[in-house]
């Protein structure tokens, strides 16, 4: 007999969607479900999350059976500094205000490429902030505070 | 005669100053970031959507998105000639004899032919969406929840159909995306649904936010995987005019292109890719010399570029008319509707005819803008190219979060922004398309407001929607292109397609 194998992309693909789907499931199901003729707020979304968790169970099939292109390479340098700028971007805006915070949000986001050198990276922020003040808040008019409270003393 | 008093007001409405300028801003900037190489036309759209929101007046920022559109896709072509790096895949069939033209040091004449084949097809084309678009309403306005819903079907079925590789995947990124479109405030009840908690998301997910996350975010990510460096091997473009000959080899394939393109592009599900491969197959075919196909053959650049433009063109009616996008572009033009606060459907030709009839017109001004720009600015799109990718991530990122954080000034979105990006490249690791996924969301509201609504007209009795003549038939067609593309026979030659197609 085959040993028992499972394909690593679709397995995880399958055990992603039957995860968002029991997500969406359990959810629906503290909301009220009403009938087909007066669906309540949780019958349609609890319909889909069914049909969710059953294509993922058929992935899951398809994941035992088959095996399928692998994964391949994954860019978590990418993902360490790319993910966390427009983070960062939400969590300053206010104190900071928004020249600072887009300087450091820029400033997060060069360092996912291992061929950023730290003096380019400053000096494309801080071109990249000049043009954010010029164009977004002076010239577009965004009603953002330039220097947030945070850097008042 | 009605047709030309349309028209009329729409080249009015379109040709004001105010409305010029914003199209020739989203042509350029879309031309800017669609050449940069390994960025689509719809990330390209995601990126630069915010910027639209700061014009107050919902017809100049539509008028500067589909600017936007054609200037992306244009931008798309430059770099699948010029470097062979297709950013969409329906530029993918550009770049095969593209590319071999610019090595053999024609590059000028195919992007010229690439250029005039865009713009004749564009002006075929926005005659067709002028024509055909206003009998459409007609129809759609008879149109009750049930037949919405069915035709909704209809839209997301075939777009998985259309999709690349796995279709049980794709099914399940349109239900995921259906799902995440529902997050929200019920409009029924007004309870919040999925919103954790958090106050924030009751109005739901952000449209933006999300677009920038699936499809700009994750494109980052993706192109952060192996960073190489790009070789442009054309410093400078010369030669622009293409020769006599080409003119001459040009004409048919055109022409040809222009009516596959237009014909495939109503089909909703993304017409564009297909119509570029239909095209390029159909010239190959009829081609006295076959061999060329694939050594930088005229025609394998005139009828693909033609077939694009027109099918991106034509894929405007059903937006236009029943408020169904027909692909993820579409979907964003819809969300930067409902964001400025106009329905998508039917009524908009009757209840904002200038905004109808503007867009429609500024779609051949946007043509011709590109045509008239572009091929002067190529020298400046090649020096683009040489830019290296690391600059231009975090001048991307800094721009999507200013842009989302535009929309309405709730940093949750930028949260969003983030997970969504996550989610997106997880889920093109794991070989899911998020087209449908994108189309699932902005229709998802829509499909549940239709459903129940139809359930509540016909007393909680499901066969209203088998029962009533148009969705019966629509559903009908659903269930058969589902039934096709899991035909065995359909599923191999679909496999070789977008084998072929990469």
């Amino acid at each position: 007999m085959k040993p028992f194998t499972i394909d690593t992309t679709n397995g995880i693909c399958a055990a992603l969607f039957i995860f968002l789907g029991g997500f969406f499931a359990l959810q629906s199901l503290g909301l009220e479900i009403g009938t087909a003729f007066r669906m309540g707020p949780g019958y349609f979304p609890l319909v889909l999350a069914i049909v969710l968790i059953l294509l993922g169970a058929v992935i899951l099939v398809e994941a035992v059976r088959f095996e399928s292109e692998p994964i391949g390479h994954v860019a978590w340098r990418g993902m360490l500094f790319i993910l966390p700028a427009p983070i960062f971007f939400g969590l300053t805006v206010r104190g900071l205000g928004f020249l600072p915070s887009i300087f450091l949000t820029a400033l997060i986001a060069s360092f996912a490429s291992g061929r950023m050198r730290p003096l380019t990276a400053l000096v494309l922020s801080a071109g990249l902030t000049l043009f954010a003040f010029l164009v977004f808040s002076y010239a577009l008019g965004l009603p953002f505070r330039r220097f947030g409270p945070w850097l008042a003393m | 005669m009605e047709l030309l008093d349309n028209l009329a007001l729409g080249f009015s409405t379109a040709t004001t100053l105010v409305n010029l300028g914003f199209c020739l801003i989203g042509v350029l900037l879309g031309t800017l970031i669609g050449v940069l190489p390994g960025i689509g036309a719809t990330a390209t759209i995601a990126m630069l959507l915010p910027i639209t929101f700061q014009i107050g007046d919902p017809v100049s920022s539509l008028i500067m998105l589909a600017g936007i559109y054609y200037g992306a896709q244009y931008g798309g072509s430059t770099t699948a000639i010029l470097i062979n790096m297709p950013g969409e895949s329906s530029s993918a069939v550009t770049a095969i004899d593209g590319y071999q033209m610019a090595k053999n040091g024609r590059a000028g004449a195919a992007l010229a032919i690439a250029a005039i084949g865009s713009f004749f097809a564009g002006t075929v084309s926005t005659f067709l969406v002028a024509i055909f678009a206003p009998p459409l309403t007609a129809i759609a306005l008879e149109f009750g929840a049930a037949e919405y819903f069915s035709l909704m079907i209809v839209g997301l079925v075939s777009s998985v159909a259309l999709a690349h590789g796995s279709i049980v995947k794709a099914l399940a990124m349109v239900v995921l995306g259906l799902l995440l479109g529902i997050v929200g405030t019920d409009i029924y009840t007004g309870t919040p649904r999925f919103t954790l908690g958090i106050r924030e998301y009751a109005d739901g997910l952000n449209f933006v936010a999300v677009a920038v996350g699936v499809f700009g975010v994750a494109e980052i990510l993706r192109n952060l995987e192996n960073e190489h460096e790009r070789s442009v091997m054309i410093r400078s473009v010369s030669g622009l005019m293409p020769t006599r000959e080409d003119f001459r080899r040009m004409a048919a394939p055109i022409v040809r292109g222009t009516i596959i393109g237009s014909a495939l592009g109503i089909l909703p599900g993304g017409g564009a890719i297909l119509a570029a491969f239909a095209s390029y197959t159909v010239e190959k075919r009829i081609s006295k010399n076959p061999g060329e196909f694939g050594k930088g053959a005229v025609e394998g650049v005139a009828g693909p570029e033609s077939a694009n433009n027109a099918g991106a063109q034509t894929s405007f009616i059903p937006m236009l008319t029943l408020g169904i996008p027909a692909n993820p572009v579409m979907a964003l033009m819809i969300g930067a509707m409902i964001i400025q606060g106009i329905v998508p459907g039917p009524n908009v030709a009757t209840e904002q005819p200038a905004l109808f009839w503007g867009i429609i017109a500024s779609m051949w001004i946007g043509n011709l803008m590109l045509i008239i720009l572009n091929l002067p600015l190529i020298g400046l799109w090649v020096k683009l190219l040489t830019i290296p990718y690391y600059v231009l991530f975090p001048i991307i990122m800094a721009f999507c979060s200013i842009g989302v954080y535009s929309v309405n000034t709730n940093i949750y979105d930028l949260y969003a922004v983030a997970f969504f990006g996550l989610l997106g490249y997880l889920l093109t690791k794991l070989r899911c398309e998020p087209a449908p996924l994108l189309l699932g969301f902005v229709l998802g509201p829509l499909l549940e407001e239709n459903l129940r609504r139809a359930m509540i007209l016909a007393r909680g009795d499901p066969t209203t929607f088998v029962t009533r003549p148009i969705s019966a038939g629509l559903l009908f067609i659903a269930f058969a292109v589902l039934v096709v593309v899991f035909l065995p026979a359909v599923k191999k030659k679909r496999e070789e397609v977008f084998v072929e197609e990469n």
